[in-house]
């Protein structure tokens, strides 16, 4: 087993969150849900960091920061997008510069819906990435040099994912 | 006897060749030439007595001595209608008073006594006379590179460098004579001519600046000459001596008289060495070509001041006035020199700040007095006049390449002169890092002064070692930042300047190598000959070893990993978009924003004024009371004897 | 001889596993202070090993060399310390250790990374009179340097040495990178200078950080450990739970108080070194 899946550091973005998902990224951090238990530390910098979780969706101006924070992630990376906005949009889906959920920037690893999102399904979603950085790894073992590519296997659809996680959320 | 006055007389003809001199051409063989002389010879000096111990000669002869009274007239002459020509008075009114004052002695009094040796070798003059004759050369070698661009620099000025090499030659000359004399009157002679010499370079631009600050360490130097002239003329009446060796014969005898004159010697040593509240001069001189600066802190002048209180180390101490005067003042001016040093964004003025503190260190040595501490005080002699000197002329190459001597503008000057920069870190980590020589100095300087028992000297050297690698390291960390985006600029850099900057680069390292040696066969020699008896509590030789093992390790490990990664090179994190150059980001409304970065200076705290007014004024009380001690024992003497 | 040498090597083994495992307990500690659970004792293990697996990146060709002079000098200190050498050496080794780690993230030429190097360098200016005085204390009354001689004294020195201890106990604090006084590199506040001095370290440099952080707790927790030798068992006892309880005391702190600003924790170091520190070292010299 990959140690990366025992010490999975996060960086946190918020995109142009409405600060709902944001509020509930940090009640992760606090004693009642004590995400620490996991080994997950909110570093702050993307080159410490092992899951990149943005909430809100990408917009025009903000696009090349989401871009550089992922690029400046070493490997192995996963992306967890927080709330149906960072999924798809949300209500902001059709403004005028909104371009959509952060997989239209960069590649997403784990859809976490909800408006917000709860905090249970959060941390089901990061510990659900943990799964695809071992793998991650595990390609990377395989083929040093080369960015690893595995992504879209390592993961089915994306809504399945998600449905999963509202799922482990609510019980 | 001959090598010696060789190296006296032979730079001082050179002096006068070269002010003859008036094409670049002729000027570069001259100084090349002589120059390898002057180190050949010092090198053949240091061989010739190196195995004899403390050697004297008696160079007897009344002509010498009327010589240097002609020549001390024709000086103080000069002096006096040039402060008068430049209204400053306190000048002429300082060579009004002492040159008559000295002149009524030789006549008088010191008519009488006969001088048994007035020249002499020992260990402690080999070692300045490599120092001077090696580092004062490869500093002379250097200036020829730098004065042309210099000259290029203030076109349209008349070229006044056959005066510059003149008196640089001339300095050279009186500083060799200086470390030989064992006759007093002798060193003064030469102590005139380096005070006169430094007032001659640092007025070189003659801007008024220049003339000014030339001025003021005129007038601090002559103050300290009083100082001297009056040490003298006690020497020669209560003793009825001249000589430096017989004073310190008596010192071991009668201890607290002989305190009385070496107090005053040590006064004028104080203002030499421009230990507070005397510093402004040598603050002041940093107006000078950089060479000038170089020279006046790393082989001449200032350690001249140094040199005499090290050789007066014998006959103070803690028990004494004279002895407890000159270690308070030498510790206050570490304490806050070094602090000031933290303000100051302009390259020199920092080196002088350190300088000034570690003259302090080294003043502060010899008044503690004890052997461990004189071990101290000749190995940061050694130790700072190589760092030191690389330091400057590094500052003074950059500063033509890249316009500015402020740190702040040394942005990237690893990118932009590799070679400079590369020299000025190894500079900059021999002035305070472990394995280097500095740091061995001070780590003995502090064990020397634990045991002397004066803790508030402990204090202020474990508080000044702090500040010290502070105002180090940041300018360090300035230097190895790696700048994205900077060409080199380092193709123009003269050939001759980049020779002294290896040479010296090679030697702050090799003098650290091989310093166990230097102890063992000069420093301990020397100390047994002068405190008698084996000096233990010395580093000890483990210590020593594990010093020269960690500079072999960082040798190594330079050479096996600097520069070199099998890492990806990634851009750095600017927390918006880093642009792609590493030094501009995409700011609000998509706006290209380039950052700067500036060091701390701390103003509030390590103001420059604040730190110089604390320390003047404690140090002019420390003066005023230790002098004032030894005077009260003087009179109190005197009426005795009345 | 023998001794040295198998003590030295006993620390290059156990000095990473003893830093890691009192890392973890830190973050135990803290977690139960702030009533949660908290990560595995090992987690500390966790994270570096996590570290070794990422991708080698590095912002400049320079890093490198800065980071491996500063991990040979650090844990060259601490072997220094364990060979029983000299205190003023170990505390000088350390020193250009340090150096080493402020030249690395100066290298980098980025605005965060310098940020904290600057706090670093504040710190160890902070710290640092300290530090020396403490030594200066031992030397005073054992009358060695050596922590060979210092370890088994006829004597054991904190009651005479109380002011320096105090004031040892309160760089501690900086030398610990403990609130107040995290002013570098921030372990809780990472937001507003990112991480510090760390910030351009990526995968196995800052992995190397970690470790060497472990060896340097380790043999700073022995200076405290010299305050109670006195060649007896019992001194040994009382010395090993004075480090336990030092250790718990710092976490206390770091959890019980905010960060403060610079200003006060370079101030109010040197006030202690000067209060503590220096009157202690009068009252020796009175009485030697």
């Amino acid at each position: 087993m990959a140690y990366v899946t025992k010490s999975p550091w996060v960086v946190h973005y918020d995109g142009s969150s409405c600060n709902g998902c944001d509020i509930e990224v940090l009640a992760c951090l606090t004693p009642m849900y004590d995400v620490e238990r996991f080994g997950i530390i909110n570093t702050g910098n993307p080159k410490h960091a092992d899951v990149f979780l943005v909430t809100g969706s990408v917009n025009e101006q903000n696009k090349d920061v989401v871009k550089q924070i992922y690029d400046q992630m070493p490997e192995p990376k996963v992306v967890v997008a927080v709330g149906i906005c960072a999924c798809s949009g949300g209500v902001f889906r059709d403004c005028y510069n909104i371009l959509g959920g952060v997989d239209t920037v960069i590649p997403v690893d784990c859809y976490v819906p909800g408006c917000a999102a709860r905090p249970e399904a959060i941390i089901d979603g990061v510990v659900k990435g943990l799964g695809v950085l071992e793998a991650k790894r595990a390609a990377m073992l395989e083929n040093p040099p080369a960015k690893a590519e595995v992504a879209e296997e390592a993961i089915g659809e994306p809504a399945e994912a998600a449905e999963e996680i509202e799922e482990g959320g609510n019980s | 006897m001959g090598t010696i006055l060789f190296l006296i007389f032979f730079p001082m003809i050179i002096a006068f060749v070269l002010l003859a001199a008036k094409s670049d051409k002729a000027r570069d063989m001259i100084v090349y030439i002589s120059t390898a002389i002057i180190a050949g010879v010092s090198i053949v000096v240091a061989v010739q007595y190196f195995g004899a111990g403390e050697k004297f000669f008696p160079a007897h002869t009344h002509v010498v001595g009327y010589l240097m009274m002609a020549v001390e007239i024709g000086l103080a002459i000069y002096i006096i209608f040039t402060g008068i020509k430049h209204k400053k008075y306190l000048a002429s009114l300082l060579a009004i008073i002492q040159t008559p004052l000295m002149i009524w002695f030789e006549l008088g009094t010191g008519h009488e006594i006969e001088s048994q040796a007035n020249m002499y070798i020992d260990k402690l003059s080999i070692i300045m006379i490599l120092i001077i004759g090696i580092i004062g050369s490869l500093i002379c070698v250097y200036a020829l590179g730098y004065m042309k661009d210099f000259q290029h620099h203030h076109a349209g000025e008349k070229d006044r460098r056959p005066w510059f090499f003149f008196v640089m030659f001339l300095f050279l000359g009186a500083m060799v004579g200086l470390v030989t004399s064992n006759n007093m009157i002798w060193m003064y002679f030469f102590w005139e001519i380096t005070s006169l010499s430094s007032f001659w370079l640092i007025g070189y631009t003659r801007t008024g600046e220049a003339i000014n600050n030339s001025f003021r360490a005129l007038i601090m130097n002559l103050f300290g000459g009083l100082g001297f002239v009056i040490g003298i003329i006690i020497l020669g009446n209560i003793f009825g001596t001249v000589e430096l060796s017989t004073m310190l014969l008596y010192g071991s005898v009668y201890g607290d008289l002989v305190a009385i004159p070496a107090a005053f010697f040590a006064f004028a040593g104080i203002t030499k060495a421009a230990q507070m509240p005397f510093n402004s001069w040598l603050l002041g001189a940093m107006v000078a070509p950089t060479p000038t600066s170089a020279l006046l802190h790393s082989s001449t002048m200032v350690k001249a001041g140094v040199f005499l209180i090290i050789k007066l180390a014998p006959v103070l101490g803690i028990n004494n006035f004279a002895g407890l005067m000159v270690m308070m003042v030498g510790g206050i001016t570490f304490l806050f020199a070094s602090c000031a040093a933290i303000s100051q964004n302009n390259a020199k003025r920092v080196l002088a700040y350190s300088t000034i503190a570690n003259l302090g260190l080294i003043v502060a040595c010899g008044g503690v007095g004890t052997p461990e501490a004189v071990w101290a005080g000749i190995m940061l002699i050694i130790f700072h006049a190589i760092t030191k000197s690389l330091l400057f002329l590094c500052v003074g190459t950059a500063e033509h390449h890249i316009g500015s001597r402020m740190i702040e503008d040394m942005d990237g000057l690893f990118v932009r002169m590799p070679k400079v920069a590369m020299f000025m870190i190894i500079g900059i980590a021999g002035m305070f890092l472990a394995p280097f020589g500095m740091l061995i100095s001070k780590w003995a300087t502090m064990t020397s002064f634990v045991d002397s028992g004066n803790f508030i000297l402990v204090g202020i050297i474990c508080f000044g070692s702090a500040v010290t690698a502070f105002y180090w390291l940041k300018w360090m960390g300035k230097l190895s930042a790696v700048v994205a985006g900077e060409t080199d600029i380092e193709q123009s850099v003269h050939k001759s300047e980049t020779f002294v900057h290896m040479t010296l680069a090679i030697l702050t390292v090799v003098v650290c190598l091989i310093f166990p040696l230097i102890s063992l066969y000069a420093l301990v020699p020397y100390l047994e000959g002068v405190f008698g008896g084996v000096t233990d509590g010395l580093l000890s030789s483990s210590n020593m070893i594990i010093m020269v093992i960690m500079l072999a390790v960082l040798v190594l490990l330079a050479a096996m990993f600097f520069g070199k990664s099998k890492k990806s090179e990634v851009p750095i994190y600017l927390s918006g978009v880093n642009t792609g150059d590493n030094r501009t980001y995409y700011g609000s409304m998509q706006k290209e924003v380039q950052f700067t970065l500036r060091n701390w200076h701390m103003e509030s705290i390590f103001g420059e004024h604040r730190m110089n007014v604390i320390g003047d004024v404690l140090n002019v009380a420390v003066l005023v009371v230790g002098i004032g001690a030894v005077v009260a024992t003087l009179i109190s003497l005197l009426g005795g004897v009345a | 001889m023998v001794f040295r040498i198998i003590s030295v090597v006993a620390y290059l083994v156990l000095a990473p596993i003893l830093g890691c495992l009192l890392a973890g307990l830190d973050r135990k500690l803290s977690a139960k202070m702030q009533r949660r659970v908290g990560p595995p004792i090992l987690q500390p293990y966790y994270d570096v090993r996590k570290l070794f697996e990422k991708e080698k990146q590095s912002p400049t060709r320079f890093q490198d060399f800065y980071i491996i002079a500063y991990l040979v000098f650090l844990i060259g200190a601490g072997a220094i310390f364990f060979a029983g050498g000299d205190l003023l050496l170990v505390i000088f080794t350390e020193t250009i250790g340090s150096a080493f780690l402020i030249i690395a993230a100066y290298s980098s030429n980025s605005p965060y990374a310098e940020v904290g190097a600057e706090r670093e360098l504040l710190q160890m200016m902070a710290y640092e009179p300290m530090m020396l005085l403490t030594a200066v204390g031992f030397y005073m009354f054992h009358g060695s340097f050596t922590v060979h001689d210092l370890i088994s004294p006829d004597r054991m020195a904190f009651l005479p040495m109380i002011g320096l201890f105090l004031g040892f106990l309160y760089i501690l604090t900086i030398k610990f990178r403990k609130s107040p006084f995290d002013l570098s590199m921030s372990h809780h506040a990472h937001q507003e200078l990112v991480r510090g001095i760390t910030t351009e370290f990526v995968g196995r440099t800052m992995g190397w950080i970690e470790i060497s952080h472990w060896y340097e707790n380790v043999f700073i927790l022995g200076f405290i450990f010299l305050f109670f030798t006195n060649g007896s068992v019992a001194g040994c006892v009382i010395g090993a739970l004075v480090c336990i309880a030092a250790y718990f005391l710092e976490v206390l702190i770091d959890n019980c108080f905010a960060r403060m600003k610079w200003q006060f924790a370079f101030k109010s170091a040197w006030i202690a070194a000067i209060v503590l520190g220096m009157v202690n070292i009068f009252i020796l010299q009175l009485m030697f």
